[in-house]
């Protein structure tokens, strides 16, 4: 049984500050397949096609039948803890710091063995749930819960390791004026998040729900206008040190592609909120989280970015918008990058058409902002990468899949 | 008992057992131990390095190069080489080649050598770089080396045939007491099974006296013709029976037998000789657990009955079953893929009656066997060696 993890006092500024390590981040290019479903919180194995075998570790050929036809399928989660082993003097400075470490060997019920992470209330020679998780180094590792929930589960001392958890976080919501930011807001104070700041640019401008947000408990606003470089400074050199996770809710949506806009102005106008809001929030606030990856209990765990799914496909009714968004999505695989020595999750949370006024238009399926937000949520407490949310990026998120040029064409028409 | 059909090793030996004694640390490179375990070889058979035609050699840390390299970096010239990289088990593996090289006249006179250097960062080297399966899927779960892979086969053991951390230590402690009688032996101070059971924990149900000590160190004998051993004057082994096996019962769940139990009718039947016949077993002992394991798989008892025959045991150079005589990996060190060579070169000194303090009175014919590559979840490699001295 877990016991539940208090929350951390304040910090003692005479103490230094642990620097983040990380665990061995060395994989085979077969063994991405695991990065691909962990990323999105399925649980996949390679299955052969010739002779329907599941097996594990990754391989290039099937070792019941020698087929190279390995694919990455979604598989039964279900296995059994055939034993157990408690770390102690683990090689690497990683998993040193952390131990004891407990991990154990899995039969699956679809036949492989795995060695995995295990939560502590794992029992030998009981059924357990695999999922697939990012550990601190971005690479996928197995992690065996319990089959059954228990007691204070998400407070388990390895599964926080490979989840943001906002619970005793400390969080900066971007942009308090949208629905989308104080829904989120909302959603994080309920998920336990010792304080949200919120940005509010110009906050002598009223805007609807502020009276709301202001009200909660443990949210506290600050000026921010992501579009500035200084006053994004600013903010940072008061906060930057205890944020713990920052959820970038700028929303800039304009309609239009190229041929009928006059000059320059409007895109000018997306690439100064979206694009370089971006850039001015990763390099004032970046820097701070890469240092406190391994922090504490409130480390800093995790940067969400809230993008349309048309950064993935261009939507010519929003061609300029949907270009802006690409170039966010770019820019945060860069921002992955940079962030993984400090073991930083970044999570693109990819959504249709939310149901918006700038979306006044479109015709439904749209995403309610509250979907939005609780989807940032689950994918923090679940440690995903890749979010889709709502029918629209699923969709689309499929079509990719199946033909790039397709959805291309018919985004065109 | 079947009977073997394989080619027996005839007029096939082995002699000039060496070992380079081992040390914690060295800042010396794999080469230089190699080059030691050469030289040993050389002087111990009275011979030139020219007179050395096949070249037969292991290494973890000897970086980019094999067999070939070496040759040029030790001013051999050969007309039969192999490089073997099977860690535990590669000793015996050298031996089956190298004995068949020179009965087929490929080779007249083989030197089989294992070295490995030990710096202060070698072992997480070798750790990151063992296997794509080990980076892949046990490496980034914090297992130091082979401990996680092993607690787990261990922990696996004793909950399904009931062995206890006793058992294991009473295997340890009578290592540690042989090793007092092995100069070359790293450990020097007496181990008593109070000590191991307070021991701290490394990876349970594994503790500190359950796991070998890296260190450097080079191991070797050479294989030749009878008749070449005769013109020589040099004392020598026949090889009686060898087994390997590799990647056997892969779909046991957790291993709890190796690669020997699916060869062991064989290995007796080639040999002609039964378990009861042996003077002196050498086991690969990277952990005690594998030596239990062994003491089912070649024969001594039956699988699940390994604790039992340990408590029935001496296991000491005079008790009723001598084993791991000079202290075995886990009281002399593991020099690497030395380690694997560690029970080969002792049981070839027993039956040559060379092993001076650890000599088992009258010891005639030894099983050495080995055991490696944890790849995943359980060691893949395995062999075993039955020799006999002159007059068995």
């Amino acid at each position: 049984m877990i016991e539940p993890i208090a929350k951390p006092r304040r910090k003692n500024p005479l103490l230094r500050t642990r620097l983040p390590t990380s665990p061995p981040r060395a994989r085979s290019r077969a063994s991405h397949g695991f990065t691909r479903a962990a990323a999105e919180g399925r649980f996949m194995l390679q299955r052969c096609g010739a002779c329907a075998t599941f097996c594990y570790p990754a391989r290039d050929a099937c070792p019941s039948c020698l087929s190279a036809d390995l694919v990455f399928t979604d598989a039964p989660r279900r296995g059994t803890l055939l034993c157990g082993t408690m770390l102690h003097v683990p090689a690497d400075v990683h998993f040193r710091e952390r131990a004891p470490w407990r991990v154990g060997l899995v039969a699956m019920e679809c036949g492989p063995t795995v060695v995995a992470h295990l939560h502590a209330d794992c029992e030998e020679g009981q059924p357990v749930v695999m999922s697939l998780q990012l550990d601190k180094s971005g690479q996928a590792v197995a992690f065996a819960h319990p089959e059954r929930e228990t007691p204070n589960m998400a407070d388990d001392r390895q599964w926080r390791e490979m989840t943001a958890e906002p619970k005793f976080r400390r969080v900066l919501v971007t942009n308090g004026r949208s629905i989308v930011g104080q829904e989120t807001v909302a959603a994080l104070k309920a998920a336990g998040a010792s304080i949200v700041f919120v940005g509010i640019a110009e906050p002598w401008k009223p805007f609807r729900g502020e009276d709301a947000l202001r009200a909660l408990e443990g949210v506290e606003i600050v000026p921010l206008d992501i579009g500035d470089e200084k006053s994004v400074a600013d903010l940072a050199a008061d906060i930057g040190g205890k944020v713990d996770i920052l959820v970038n809710t700028t929303e800039h949506v304009r309609a239009g592609g190229l041929l009928d806009r006059q000059g320059t102005s409007i895109v000018r106008d997306e690439i100064d909120q979206s694009y370089l809001g971006f850039v001015h929030l990763a390099q004032a606030f970046g820097p701070a989280m890469r240092m406190r990856g391994s922090d504490g209990v409130n480390s800093a765990a995790a940067w969400v970015n809230i993008l349309s799914v048309y950064a993935l496909a261009n939507w010519p009714v929003f061609g300029a918008y949907s270009a802006s968004q690409a170039a966010c999505l770019s820019l945060s695989h860069s921002l992955r990058a940079e962030l993984r020595p400090g073991g930083i999750k970044v999570v693109n949370v990819f959504t249709g058409p939310l149901d918006i006024e700038w979306f006044q238009t479109v015709p439904p399926p749209k995403v309610a902002p509250r979907v939005v937000a609780s989807s940032i949520v689950s994918a923090l407490k679940r440690g995903l990468e890749d979010v889709f949310v709502g029918d629209v990026a699923e969709d689309i998120r499929q079509r990719l899949a199946a033909n790039p040029k397709a959805v291309e064409r018919e985004l065109g028409t | 008992m079947q009977s073997s059909i394989r080619t027996p090793y005839d007029r096939v030996v082995m002699a000039v057992p060496v070992t380079i004694p081992y040390v914690r640390y060295s800042i010396e490179s794999a080469q230089w131990w190699i080059g030691r375990a050469l030289k040993a070889l050389v002087d111990g058979a009275g011979i030139t390095p020219r007179d050395i035609d096949g070249f037969c050699v292991s290494s973890f840390t000897a970086g980019l190069d094999s067999g070939i390299g070496l040759t040029q970096h030790f001013g051999l010239c050969v007309r039969w080489i192999d490089t073997i990289p099977l860690g535990g088990a590669s000793a015996i593996a050298a031996l089956r080649r190298a004995a068949r090289a020179v009965q087929a006249g490929d080779a007249r006179m083989v030197a089989c050598v294992a070295g490995d250097t030990y710096h202060v960062d070698s072992f997480r080297y070798t750790l990151e770089n063992f296997s794509r399966f080990n980076q892949d899927a046990v490496y980034p779960y914090g297992a130091g080396g082979a401990n996680a892979s092993f607690a787990l086969i261990a922990r696996n053991y004793m909950r399904t045939f009931g062995a206890q951390r006793e058992d294991f230590g009473k295997i340890a402690v009578a290592q540690r007491s042989n090793a007092l009688r092995n100069p070359h032996a790293l450990m020097k101070t007496p181990l008593t099974i109070e000590q191991y059971m307070s021991a701290r924990p490394i990876a349970e149900p594994l503790h500190l006296f359950d796991c070998v000590m890296p260190c450097a160190g080079a191991e070797a004998f050479l294989v030749m013709g009878e008749d070449v051993a005769a013109s020589l004057n040099l004392p020598a082994a026949k090889i009686l029976a060898t087994i390997e096996r590799h990647n056997a019962f892969g779909d046991d769940p957790v291993q709890v037998r190796g690669g020997w139990a699916v060869d062991i009718d064989e290995l007796y039947a080639m040999a002609g000789v039964k378990p009861d016949d042996l003077d002196v077993v050498q086991t690969y002992d990277d952990y005690p657990v594998i030596s239990m394991m062994q003491f089912e798989d070649l024969g001594f008892c039956r699988k699940g009955e390994g604790p039992d025959f340990v408590r029935q045991h001496d296991l000491t150079i005079d008790g009723s079953f001598p084993h791991n005589t000079s202290g075995g990996q886990l009281s002399v060190g593991q020099a690497g893929a030395g380690g694997a060579y560690l029970g080969v070169v002792e049981a070839l000194r027993q039956v040559l009656r060379l092993a001076g303090p650890t000599q088992v009175k009258d010891a005639r014919i030894g099983l050495a066997s080995g055991f490696g590559m944890i790849n995943y979840d359980r060691g893949l490699a395995s062999g075993a060696a039955i020799l006999a001295g002159p007059g068995a």
